[in-house]
């Protein structure tokens, strides 16, 4: 260590708090969480090929109240990874890079995926699927 | 004057001697991943019932448990090339970057795996 503390280039934190790094860290903090939801999907359908009993435990977990929090958190984590996914891919493409452009659609992806997932969850609540 | 090698620049593999692999795999399976994750969500949306019989009889379509097999199949690729990059990110130590990267593979192949096989269980009813 020197004796006193040297100059440092300036780090993330001098930053401006914005849309645009929000939500490109909820981009890979969301595909984290879906990464997670992958070992519950194989156990859903490992629970479905071992016959009605073993799916009706898995079915318990899922459906009880810790389970339904984590699916309704894995559903929205999907629905914003798919729309921001998809505005990612606009840009890799060339469109979208004008500031309200960017502002417009980094909206349209958090709150549509809030919609849809309202709505996903209010159709299986409604038909009483669950 | 560049200071790129004739075959380097052929290459156009940069340091890291991957080039843009890795990359445009993502985007080629996140492309693939729209239509096949969508199909998933409405199918079980339109399922008149989340029972096993229901969901039972559904995946024994040939139809459900091809595209079933395919979701999985993109879905763990995908995943592995995303959390690959976080831990490239953020784990700094060269054995503990290798040995995470490892266990994360060997877990990646597992997952799916049983996921696939399954899938293929309810397709071939055993």
């Amino acid at each position: 260590m020197p004796a006193r503390a040297r100059p440092t280039s300036p780090h993330l934190e001098i930053y401006r708090w914005q849309i645009g790094n929000s939500l490109s860290i909820l981009h890979r903090l969301t595909g984290i969480a879906l990464a997670l939801g992958l070992p519950a999907l194989a156990y859903w359908l490992v629970s479905l090929a071992g016959g009605e009993q073993s799916y009706a435990a898995a079915a318990k977990v899922f459906a009880g109240p810790g389970g339904l929090v984590i699916l309704v958190g894995w559903t929205f984590a999907f629905l914003y990874h798919l729309l921001n996914g998809i505005r990612h891919l606009f840009w890799d493409v060339g469109f979208g890079f004008e500031r309200t452009q960017r502002h417009a659609s980094g909206w349209f992806a958090v709150l549509g995926a809030l919609g849809l997932t309202l709505g996903v969850w209010a159709s299986l609540w409604h038909f009483a699927r669950l | 004057m560049s200071l790129r090698s004739p075959l380097g620049k052929v290459l156009g593999m940069g340091s890291a001697k991957d080039g843009t692999g890795h990359w445009w795999a993502q985007r080629v399976s996140a492309v693939a991943l729209i239509p096949l994750t969508l199909w998933f969500m409405f199918s079980l949306l339109a399922l008149p019932a989340l029972d096993y019989a229901t969901v039972r009889a559904w995946l024994s379509f040939p139809w459900s448990g091809f595209l079933a097999v395919l979701l999985v199949a993109v879905l763990t690729y995908h995943s592995y090339l995303g959390t690959t990059e976080v831990i490239e990110d953020y784990v700094h130590s060269a054995g503990m970057k290798l040995l995470s990267l490892l266990l994360l593979r060997f877990l990646y192949v597992l997952v799916g795996g049983a996921s696939i096989f399954a899938i293929l269980r309810v397709a071939f009813g055993s």
